[in-house]
């Protein structure tokens, strides 16, 4: 499991929940009655008990809980530090109750044996964090473990010394792990409802600033301070009345909202294009409206997330579309901030014509097509995890080349080019770094470029073809398909819209260095895409909007500011919790679901088939 | 049907391909006339399927040429020999599983159509033209199949298929192609007798209505007699006896590569 809350804030079952919660409805025939209460599987429950204690001891020694205590979740409850404590317990006390339901296994009703399990296994993973306080206070080994402090062991204590520590952590495992096994026993109703009012406490909290900024923006600061406390955090009073609010709304609202979803899915033809056409609009008036009661910082935080989005949605049509595994694509995000660089502005070494910004954007988006052709043209021809390999070398080929001595006469080696003027748009506005909101309608406008072309491609010849590339390489040439060409065309599309973003992000932070394009950066596109869902522009989106938006990126920021220096360490948990539990993303393309869950639909269909089979064959 | 004074429309003179000294095939002499269904057996290993991807391209030829319509395919990409009307089936089917039916035979119309990016991004009056008649073809070719490839299948991934409807599906496939020559390879392995004496109807009307030479590898004699003007044998790489059907099965040489020396006697 995930060693943090942030973005699965809801009981980590829910996964579980969806089948369980059906299958009990239906009433299936396999159901028995709850197992006896303390008749455990006690290996089993020892068995996660040591992984989650062990997940425990990590966390603390990684100062997470140290650092994060400082953000307050509900002001004098609960930090964010000491939420990071009870996610394993919470998660580890849910699973142990987890049955597989299949066909022919018995399905024992949950009940108390959940219950106590959870709670067992809860305190086996709090113990986790009693044994540390005993070995804090015991033994000094601050010598490789930095963290291993006075200030954890205090924390951990709650101030009140080791026994109490040891005592705390064991009943606050035992309770957690016991609401872990709750979760099976309650109704899928009740379930829902709950993690709705957890879900909505965790946003409030996670985008305090967020919220506080647009308040401000709108003129309502009054109920904003009644909501967060001075320090940070929801106030008590505030957090109560948002976890009734939102409980009476997901009570009233339960089945209503996949009811529609349902409902609009179920529409053909024109009805369905205009219903999405409504959503598609709603949601861009959304965001042409928000920035305007938004301050800096909200600004600036949307417009780093717009980047980040217009790169992922590159880089998806280069590993969502055609399948070609780029880990170098920073390359195309360089080429493009140093080609705009170079174009706009005067202090650029060798040449400076000082272009306008959009003037510059088509020197800028030939340079970058030329990179990508050049760059793919020998990579193109290998296949697999050797072309990973060398885009990986060509991404900091190229970061080097702009290092480098050589170079430095062109591009400023490490001092970089600096003082890039801002983009102007044929002198209607000029969109500057010092002005975020102008930055972000900039970035907006771009990314609604990316959409449509992404959108448009995936549905034409060219789209068709990259998938059947995907697919099987072989049999797609095989077919008549120019496989080099298609690949190429793919690493060039990817290049040009990655490019956007080099130039737009070279005007909005005036200045561009080697530094900033490390091979990080390849790999936080990456796992945006991967995270979100890949092949999916919505998945994209939501991919970048929760983790560059509410983590962070490589250098920017997210809402979320202290988790800055854990983001690598969230970020890796994150992707290994979804290559786990969902593998498809977050917002999955149906596509991608159905081929990573291939066999088990491949043989529902065959069981449908059979029947329907034995019925072709009656007909002449 | 046999027209010798025609020229053919694929010729392999001296073929060979070598792999690492074995010699898959050796010195091949084939010639298939238009409007002709040719069956090439043997046992296994004996270099039939070899033949099929060194005609497509997907091995290199080692020595000899390939005259498709009198010109050489030596050197050709896989792509480019589609293009010039060669298409295939394989024996284990490959299909595009995730894509839709629809998509699969949409797809394989790749080198006869021409829209570009920018046909797509500024939605064309060409490029929806182009898409209405890639779409329209593909349906026709799967109907050629009764309904069994068309209505809500359209839109159904290739993998829900049951095994016999892949199989049409790779020669509904091969057939969106507009190719002039098909090449199946074993088209009726794993389907019941009920199926595989439909498909070998199905074979002899790509040949009458859709005018396609076709190329048939295939193990099951039934229905080797009931498609095929001429029966070719390959054996070790080197073709053993061509003729009809009566013939070469009666040929001792045919009955000693399948069932060995002794059992003839």
């Amino acid at each position: 499991m995930s060693l943090t809350t942030p973005s699965e804030p809801g009981p980590p079952p829910a996964p579980e929940a969806g089948p369980s919660a059906g299958g009990a409805a239906n009433g299936p025939s396999n159901d028995a009655p709850p197992r006896p209460p303390f008749a455990q599987d006690w290996r089993r429950i020892a068995r996660m008990g040591a992984i989650g204690a062990i997940g425990q001891i990590f966390i603390s020694l990684s100062n997470m809980p140290v650092k994060l205590d400082g953000r307050a979740i509900i002001e004098g409850v609960l930090s964010l530090g000491y939420l990071s404590l009870v996610v394993l317990p919470l998660a580890a006390g849910s699973r142990v109750g987890h049955q597989l339901r299949r066909e022919g296994v018995p399905f024992h009703r949950p009940g108390a044996h959940e219950v106590i399990g959870g709670a067992a296994c809860g305190a086996l993973v709090g113990g986790g964090l009693s044994l540390l306080a005993i070995l804090i206070a015991n033994f000094d080994l601050r010598e490789p473990l930095v963290n291993w402090s006075p200030i954890l062991a205090d924390l951990l204590a709650f101030n009140r010394g080791t026994a109490f520590a040891v005592l705390i952590w064991l009943a606050i495992g035992a309770a957690v792990g016991a609401a872990g096994g709750l979760l099976r026993v309650v109704p899928p109703a009740a379930r829902r409802v709950l993690s709705t009012m957890v879900l909505t406490l965790f946003g409030a909290a996670v985008l305090e600033s967020l919220t506080t900024d647009l308040a401000e923006g709108m003129g309502i600061e009054g109920l904003i301070e009644w909501f967060y406390a001075p320090r940070g955090g929801l106030t008590i009073t505030g957090a109560i009345a948002l976890a009734a609010g939102s409980g009476v709304l997901a009570f009233v609202a339960r089945g209503r909202v996949k009811g529609a979803k349902a409902r609009i899915d179920a529409l053909e033809g024109p009805a369905r294009n205009r219903a999405h056409l409504g959503l598609i609009m709603a949601t861009a008036a959304v965001l042409v409206i928000l920035p305007m009661f938004a301050g800096k910082l909200t600004n600036e935080l949307l417009a780093n997330v717009g980047l980040f989005v217009l790169l992922a949605l590159g880089l998806n049509i280069v590993v969502g579309l055609a399948g070609i595994l780029d880990l170098g694509y920073v390359a195309f995000f360089a080429v493009g901030s140093y080609s705009a660089a170079v174009l706009t502005a005067a202090t650029s070494p060798k040449i400076h014509p000082e272009l306008p910004w959009f003037v510059a954007l088509i020197g800028v988006v030939v340079l970058t097509g030329l990179v990508g052709l050049f760059i793919g043209a020998p990579v193109i021809r290998m296949r697999g995890d050797y072309l990973a390999i060398v885009t990986l070398g060509f991404g900091e080929i190229i970061r080097l080349l702009f290092l480098s001595d050589w170079l430095s006469g062109w591009f400023g080696g490490s001092q970089g080019i600096t003082n890039i003027p801002g983009a102007e748009i044929f002198g209607l506005a000029e969109v500057a770094g010092t002005d975020p909101r102008s930055v972000f309608y900039l970035v907006l406008a771009f990314c609604a470029i990316a959409i449509y072309v992404s959108w448009r491609l995936e549905r034409s010849r060219i789209g068709r073809a990259w998938m059947a590339v995907r697919e099987d390489e072989t049999v797609a040439e095989a077919m008549g398909i120019n496989t080099v060409n298609v690949k190429l065309l793919a690493f060039v599309v990817g290049a040009v819209l990655g490019s956007f973003s080099g130039a737009i992000f070279s005007a909005k932070v005036g200045s561009v260095f080697p530094a900033s394009f490390l091979i990080l950066v390849s790999i936080v596109i990456l796992v945006v895409v991967i995270f979100g869902g890949m092949g999916n522009i919505v998945g994209v989106i939501a991919g970048s909007a929760v983790l560059i938006g509410v983590l962070g990126g490589p250098k920017q920021p997210g809402l979320l500011a202290e988790f800055s220096e854990f983001k690598l360490l969230i970020y890796g948990a994150l992707l290994v919790w979804m290559m786990l539990a969902r593998p498809e993303g977050l917002i999955p393309s149906v596509r991608r679901t159905r081929e990573l869950h291939q066999e088990e639909l491949a043989q529902d269909a065959w069981l449908r088939g059979q029947t329907e089979d034995e019925q072709d064959e009656g007909q002449p | 049907m046999s027209p010798a004074a025609q020229q053919p429309i694929l010729e392999t003179r001296g073929l060979g391909v070598d792999f690492g000294g074995l010699k898959a095939l050796d010195g091949l002499d084939l010639a298939v006339y238009p409007g002709e269904i040719v069956s090439v057996i043997g046992p296994n290993g004996a270099g039939k399927t070899t033949l099929f991807n060194a005609i497509t391209a997907t091995v290199a030829a080692s020595e000899g040429d390939i005259l498709f319509e009198g010109e050489s395919l030596i050197g050709l990409d896989p792509n480019r020999v589609t293009s010039r009307g060669i298409a295939r089936t394989f024996q284990n089917v490959r299909l595009f599983a995730n894509m839709t039916v629809l998509e699969n035979v949409m797809v394989s119309q790749h080198c006869r159509t021409r829209q570009s990016v920018f046909g797509a991004l500024l939605f064309t009056k060409a490029f929806r033209n182009e898409e209405a008649e890639i779409t329209e073809r593909g349906k026709e070719v799967l109907s050629f199949f009764g309904s069994r490839l068309t209505g809500y299948r359209f839109d159904q991934p290739a993998y829900t298929l049951s095994y016999a409807n892949r199989r049409r599906l790779e020669i509904a496939r091969a057939m969106a192609t507009q190719p002039k020559l098909i090449l199946l390879d074993e088209p009726v392995a794993g389907m019941n007798p009920t199926e595989s004496a439909e498909l070998t109807g199905l074979i002899g009307r790509l040949r009458d209505e859709w005018g396609f030479a076709i190329v048939v590898i295939e193990h099951d004699m039934e229905v080797v007699r009931e498609v095929s003007d001429r029966v070719v044998v390959l054996d070790h790489g080197v073709k053993i006896a061509e003729g009809d059907y009566a013939d070469v099965s009666a040929d001792p040489q045919v009955i000693e590569a399948y069932l060995g020396r002794g059992a003839s006697v």
